[in-house]
C-alpha cells in the first residue's frame, strides 16, 4: 500500500497521510504508573535484574543524555550477555558509537527489536546489514513520547542514568560528577514504564530542584560510575572555517533578515554543527547591532546559546538536552535556562509544545528531493547514519523551516529526484539553502512573495539538481534489497517510509 | 619508479603512476558505486590527451570531481616525464 508520499508500506502498518493529520485523532494515554511501595536502594545491576525479574522478550528503555559517555546501557548489556536473556526489545532514545556491547547482543538474538530516534556507529552498521532479527522502528523525539504514553511501546523496565539522586529517590541531571543537564528524554520512560530504576553515582541528602520525581521511582541503583562526562559533548563549539559553510551561513542570515524573522521577541532553534554555529553567530551580530531581544531559543542547547542568554539576547532557553558542558553549567546556574521534556518539546498530542512556538528553525539534510522531502536517517546506499531526533517535530512546528547543506558532499549530490528514505515530509520544509543558490517550497507563496524583489539567487529544486549533475555527473542507480529491516515512524505514529537492508553489493 | 600527485583529503584523490608493459587502471573510490564509470573515463581520456600509454595508474579517490582527477593525473604524468 502506498502512503501519501508514494512510499510502499506493508499492509499491517498505518500509512502516513500528512503532517497535520494528527489533528483528526484523539490523544491516547495509558495511566501513569503508580509506585507500589517505598523507593528501594540497590547496589548492583544484578540486584536490579533480580528485583524486576528481567527475562526473555521484555522491553527495556534508556535515555541518551550521556551520549558517548554512557556506561549504564553498556553495563546492562554486559549482564544480559552473562545471563543470556533472549528476545529483548530495546528502546534507547538514541544509540551512539560507544554502545558496542549492543552489537554482540544483536548478533546473538539477545536483542531482537529496537525502537530509537537516532543511531550511528557499529550498531547502526550491523542493523543496516540485516543482522537484527526483528524490526528497527525509528521515532522522532516527540513521537517517542507519544508511542510511550499511548502504550504502543510498553516498557517493562526503564534504566534511567541519573547524575544525582537524593535519599527520597528524586533525580536531577544538573549536579554530580557526571552532570549532563536536562534529562528531557527520560520523562516519558519515568512516567509510563512499568518499573523505573534510577542509576546514579552521586547520592545526596536532598535535592531542592529535580526533574525526575520519586513518585515514579521504584528503585535507585547506586554504582561507582554512570559514565564519562567528557563523552557527553556532542557537536562542536567551533564555528566552521570552511568557506562553503560560511557562505551558506551568511546567506541564511541574510535571508532570515529579509524575511523579517530576526525581530523583537522572536524564537529560534538550530542544530549543533559547525555551520549552524556560524548561522547563530551571524544572527547574534544582527541582534546586537539592532538591540533585538529574542523570546527564547530551544533544543539541544550549546555554549553559543548560553552566551546569548547570559548576554541578554534571549529571555529564556528551553532545553531538552545539553550538548556541551557550558550548557550543563548554565542549566544548573541560570534560572531562565529551563528544562523541557521530550513531550513538551515535540509530542504532537501535547498542548502548547515548544516546537509549535518556534518562528524559525535551521536544520541539516543528508538528502533532499524535488518534493523537499528530507532524509537524515540513511546515506545514499541505505546505511543507517542518524535519524530524525527532533528534525520532523520542529520542521512541522516552526513557522519557517530552513534546511542548509552544501550541494555536493564528496561528489555525492545532496538533491535527489527521490530521497533514499524520507525522514521529514516536504510539506514541512520551506527553504533549502546551498552555496550555489536557494530553493523555496512552491507551497510557500508567502515567502516567495516576500523575496520577489530581493537579489537573493532563487532557483527551483530541479534547477539546483541539474546544476549539481553538471558538476558531479549523474550517479549510477542504487540497488535496493528486498528485505525490510524496519521503518521510520512519523511523529503521529503513521509510517512515512520503510527501511531496507543495504544490498550485498555494497557490504564490504 | 612511482610518481604521485594529490592527497587523500575529502574531495581530493591520490594518483599514483608508473611505467608498465601494458596500461592498467585501478580505481578505489569512496563513491565507486555511484561514479566508477565517470572516474574511469576521466582517467582514460586524460591519458589519451597526454599521449601516454604503457602505464599503471592507481586512483585512491575521496570524492574528487572530474576536473580534480584530471588535474592530479596530469601532474603525476609530468612528474613521470620530467624524471626521464
Amino acid at each position: 500500500m502506498l502512503n501519501a508520499l508514494g512510499r510502499d508500506i506493508p499492509s499491517h502498518l498505518k500509512p502516513f497521510v500528512n503532517s497535520d493529520d494528527y489533528k483528526n485523532h484523539k490523544r491516547r494515554l495509558i495511566s501513569k504508573k503508580i509506585k507500589q511501595s517505598k523507593t528501594v536502594f540497590l547496589s548492583s545491576y544484578k540486584e536490579a535484574f533480580d528485583m524486576f525479574n528481567i527475562k526473555d522478550n521484555q522491553t527495556l528503555s534508556f535515555h541518551h543524555h550521556l551520549r558517548n559517555g554512557d556506561l549504564v546501557i553498556r553495563e546492562v548489556c554486559k549482564l544480559i550477555k552473562e545471563k543470556n536473556i533472549k528476545g529483548l526489545h530495546f528502546a534507547p532514545s538514541s544509540i551512539f558509537p560507544s554502545y558496542t556491547e549492543m552489537i554482540d547482543l544483536i548478533m546473538n538474538e539477545n536483542i531482537t527489536n529496537i525502537h530509537t530516534n537516532y543511531l550511528n556507529g557499529g550498531v547502526a552498521k550491523v542493523i543496516s546489514q540485516g543482522h537484527l532479527v526483528g524490526q528497527l522502528i525509528m521515532n522522532t523525539h516527540g513521537g517517542r513520547a507519544r508511542v510511550i504514553e499511548s502504550g504502543d511501546l510498553g516498557i517493562d523496565v526503564a534504566f534511567i542514568a541519573c547524575p544525582s539522586v537524593d535519599k527520597f529517590g528524586n533525580g536531577s541531571g544538573a549536579i554530580g560528577k557526571n552532570a549532563c543537564g536536562s534529562l528531557g528524554y527520560a520523562i516519558p520512560d519515568l512516567e509510563y514504564a512499568k518499573k523505573v530504576v534510577l542509576v546514579t553515582d552521586h547520592l545526596v541528602e536532598e535535592l531542592k530542584e529535580y526533574q525526575l520525581s520519586s513518585e515514579y521511582v521504584d528503585a535507585v541503583l547506586v554504582v561507582d560510575s554512570i559514565g564519562d562526562a567528557k563523552g557527553i559533548v556532542s557537536g562542536t563549539t567551533e564555528i566552521t572555517k570552511d568557506p562553503i559553510g560560511l557562505k551558506i551561513a551568511k546567506d541564511c542570515s541574510i535571508l532570515l533578515d529579509k524575511l523579517g524573522l530576526i525581530k523583537e521577541g522572536f524564537s529560534m532553534q538550530t542544530g549543533a554543527g559547525k555551520t549552524s554555529l556560524a548561522v547563530v553567530s551571524y544572527v547574534e551580530k544582527i541582534m546586537k547591532e539592532r538591540n533585538i531581544v529574542g523570546r527564547f531559543a530551544s533544543g539541544g542547547i550549546t555554549k553559543a546559546y548560553v552566551d546569548m542568554l547570559e548576554g541578554g539576547l534571549f529571555k529564556k532557553l528551553y532545553d531538552v538536552q545539553c550538548f556541551d558542558l557550558d550548557a550543563v553549567k548554565s542549566f544548573n546556574k541560570n534560572t531562565n535556562h529551563l528544562p523541557m521534556s521530550s513531550s513538551e518539546y515535540g509530542n504532537p498530542f501535547e498542548k502548547d509544545i515548544i516546537a509549535n512556538d518556534l518562528d524559525f528553525v535551521v536544520l541539516g539534510a543528508t538528502e533532499i528531493d524535488l518534493d523537499f522531502n528530507v532524509n537524515v536517517t540513511t546515506d545514499i546506499l541505505g546505511n543507517l547514519i542518524g535519524g530524525s531526533g527532533g528534525h520532523s517535530d520542529i520542521a512541522h512546528g516552526a513557522d519557517v523551516t530552513i534546511v542548509i547543506s552544501p550541494l555536493i558532499k564528496s561528489r555525492i549530490p545532496i538533491i535527489k529526484e527521490n530521497v533514499t528514505a524520507i525522514t521529514t515530509p516536504g510539506q514541512d520544509v520551506d527553504i533549502f539553502i546551498t552555496e550555489r543558490g536557494i530553493a523555496i517550497n512552491p507551497m510557500r507563496k508567502d515567502l516567495i512573495h516576500k523575496l520577489k524583489d530581493s537579489n537573493i539567487n532563487i532557483f527551483t529544486m530541479e534547477e539546483l539538481l541539474n546544476k549539481t549533475h553538471s558538476i558531479t555527473g549523474i550517479p549510477a542507480k542504487i540497488k535496493k534489497d528486498d528485505r525490510i529491516i524496519g521503518h521510520i515512524e512519523y511523529r503521529d505514529g503513521t509510517v512515512i517510509d520503510v527501511l531496507r537492508k543495504v544490498h550485498d553489493d555494497y557490504i564490504r | 619508479m612511482i610518481y604521485q600527485a594529490g592527497s587523500k583529503e575529502s574531495n581530493d584523490c591520490l594518483i599514483t603512476i608508473k611505467k608498465s608493459n601494458e596500461t592498467k587502471i585501478h580505481i578505489d573510490s569512496i563513491v565507486g558505486h555511484l561514479f566508477y564509470d565517470q572516474i574511469l573515463q576521466a582517467v582514460k581520456e586524460t591519458l589519451d590527451d597526454q599521449l601516454v600509454d604503457h602505464v599503471e595508474v592507481t586512483v585512491e579517490d575521496k570524492g574528487a570531481l572530474d576536473y580534480t582527477i584530471r588535474a592530479r593525473l596530469i601532474v603525476a604524468i609530468r612528474r613521470m616525464k620530467n624524471d626521464v
